[in-house]
């Protein structure tokens, strides 16, 4: 335990002294999601937005309503289609003139009642039905994404990229020729390296909340033990890299072949929602998928850990698989 | 003769298609400190890794006090690497602690510091220490668990003479303390004076091991004597050698040697006159120079 801890001192005080690593894994993200919510959610306009649906079949009160000026329009051919935009806020409402005059409103947006207003002082006396769903913007959706590309990039090169480092330079050699064992070693490092993943991924939503309003639906316990899974995969996932090379540029190559992949297909840009099934598919085996499906489910949709447990299980297996392989393959020097 | 404290039986390495060590056999008692000499691609390095239990023999054994090497046999010994790296972003002082807490008995900082003049710069940041600060450090390094045996492998390679000298006062401090040590080195002159027993090692094995005066008492008689080849193109009207463009005899005593040159008629320019050391033994038995 001594040696243990001996071990994860040295290891943290080298990440705090290192400015230049601390800076891009403090600034780094904040700067990113800043970016995007200033790219993507800019000053509101004053201006409602209204799905139609046959508005050529306007009865007089509808044409009364359709000529209310600072509406914007907007003429849909699919109802499904008009109402997932209603549920995401993205319509205030949506009216129907045909066959039978109706309109929606969604329950949980305030733009609805100001609308609903103005359509029923125009003399429109249609039907109600209500939509539910919460406000989804993209900087809200894709927080979640940045955050966990964020930690795998901070996992990966953070354990695989020393710990080969080490190995090149000589630390090892040194530290095999005292009585550390190569379990202690690597769980310092692991250790080491998730308590600061978990500090730096606090401070991070901390300041994100300052920068932008996002949603957090979920508990915020819950979304620190889906980071602390993920890490923990992804950190196992740089030690098996690690296990036996001594060159930066082997590593690199590597640790760039398993993050680029996750970077396009764990959807932290984007969706795969349509995407080719073989693509969905091979997303599965990423575990930065699980680790965003997860923490999105929270943020997103207040998901409880009973929700997520597939992707807790998926991630924990992951660990598992890499560490056993890891461990089996590790080296202390080259020989 | 007491049963030596570290001793290597029939020891081989072999890499793929080489034979880095080739059945070495040496035996280091305890108190001593005992030089392992070899030019570059000798095996030593190799060898001493063996001894230090971090590489694995591919044949024969290393014992320490007549047993195979035990799990605990790091806690008893202490190593100065060659080429080692030390954690970056960590001073002097914090070095050491990382590595006292790695044993589970430790010397504390204060007595490291002064058993290797670490005081000037025990705070400072490992990565701006000079080359013999850097050096001491890591012979602090190897000291921290108060080895019983010390291995040192080429400790004052790239130093400058002044730190050089210094280290070997460190050394002979730690000799003084009663500890036993390893030390391989290109510098004769640094095997002469720190070591009481050497060993001169090529192609994996040994060649000789003895005390540095029995060796040269041994292999020479009297005192060397050379001449430049240039000033002598048809060479010497008697036995002798040339190498590195130099005509080379020995002679029981410097009277007998420039006798014989007067009495050949043989111009005495650049002449010069001295006792046998290990490099000239080396040159002898392995008819390269130490630090090709």
């Amino acid at each position: 335990m001594e040696r243990f801890l001996a071990v994860l001192h040295a290891r943290n005080l080298e990440f705090f002294r290192d400015r230049s690593a601390l800076v891009w894994n403090l600034v780094f993200p904040v700067l990113l999601v800043a970016g995007f919510a200033f790219a993507f959610s800019g000053p509101e306009r004053a201006l409602y937005k209204v799905g139609t649906l046959q508005a050529a079949a306007a009865d007089p009160a509808g044409r009364a309503f359709l000529a209310t000026r600072h509406l914007d329009f907007v003429a849909y051919a699919e109802r499904e289609r008009a109402l997932e935009q209603l549920r995401r806020h993205q319509l205030a409402l949506l009216v129907e003139f045909a066959p039978t005059p109706r309109y929606w409103v969604n329950a949980d947006a305030p733009a609805g009642y100001v609308v609903e207003r103005l359509l029923r002082a125009a003399g429109a006396d249609y039907p109600k039905e209500t939509v539910q769903g919460r406000a989804i913007r993209y900087v809200d959706w894709v927080l979640p994404g940045v955050l966990g590309m964020n930690l795998m990039f901070s996992s990966l090169f953070g354990v695989g990229y020393t710990i080969v480092r080490y190995r090149k330079n000589g630390v090892l050699k040194r530290l095999k020729a005292t009585p550390l064992s190569a379990f202690e070693f690597l769980a310092a490092q692991v250790v080491s390296r998730l308590a600061i993943l978990l500090a730096v991924s606090s401070f991070l939503l901390t300041s994100c909340s300052l920068l932008i309003d996002f949603p957090m639906h979920g508990s915020y316990l819950d979304l620190l033990l889906i980071a602390f899974v993920g890490c923990f995969c992804l950190i196992s996932l740089g030690l098996l890299v690690a296990s036996r090379t001594a060159s930066e540029e082997w590593a690199g190559g590597v640790l760039n072949f398993c993050s680029w992949p996750m970077l396009f297909l764990s959807g932290v840009w984007f969706s795969l929602e349509g995407s080719p099934q073989l693509m969905q598919w091979a997303a599965q085996l990423l575990p930065l998928t699980h680790l965003i499906d997860a923490a999105r489910s929270i943020m997103l949709d207040g998901a409880t850990l009973l929700e997520v447990a597939p992707q807790l299980a998926a991630l924990t297996g992951m660990s598992l698989l890499f560490l056993a392989a890891g461990a089996r393959l590790f080296r202390w020097d080259i020989d | 003769m007491p049963e030596p404290l570290l001793q290597a039986v029939n020891l081989s390495k072999r890499y793929r298609d080489l034979v880095a060590v080739d059945g070495l056999d040496l035996a280091v008692r305890a108190g001593e400190c005992y030089g392992l000499l070899g030019p570059n691609g000798a095996g030593k390095t190799t060898t001493v890794e063996m001894l230090e239990g971090i590489s694995t023999p591919s044949g024969g054994e290393v014992r320490f006090r007549g047993e195979p090497l035990r799990r605990d046999y790091a806690q008893v010994i202490g190593i100065q690497f060659q080429h080692t790296a030390l954690q970056e972003y960590l001073t002097a002082r914090e070095t050491l602690r990382l590595f006292q807490g790695l044993y589970p008995r430790a010397l504390p900082v204060d007595r490291l510091s002064e058993l290797c003049a670490l005081g000037s710069f025990l705070d400072r940041d490992t990565r701006k220490l000079s080359g013999g600060q850097r050096q001491r450090l890591l012979l602090a390094i190897a000291l921290v668990n108060d080895p019983v045996l010390l291995f040192l492998d080429e400790p004052t390679t790239g130093l400058d003479p002044q730190a050089r000298h210094a280290f070997w006062r460190l050394v002979e401090g730690i000799k003084a303390a009663g500890k036993t040590v390893l030390l391989t080195t290109h510098y004769m002159e640094e095997a002469e004076r720190l070591c009481d027993r050497v060993a001169i090692m090529d192609h994996g094995r040994i060649l000789v091991e003895d005390t540095p005066a029995r060796l040269l008492r041994q292999h020479f008689d009297g005192v060397l004597v050379r001449l430049p080849e240039s000033a002598l193109p048809a060479g010497l009207p008697f036995a002798h050698e040339r190498r590195h463009g130099q005509l080379e005899f020995q002679a029981s005593e410097p009277e007998a040697a420039l006798r014989r040159l007067l009495d050949h008629g043989v111009p005495l320019d650049g002449l010069y006159i001295h006792h046998p050391t290990l490099e000239d033994l080396f040159l002898k038995l392995t008819g390269h120079a130490l630090r090709s």
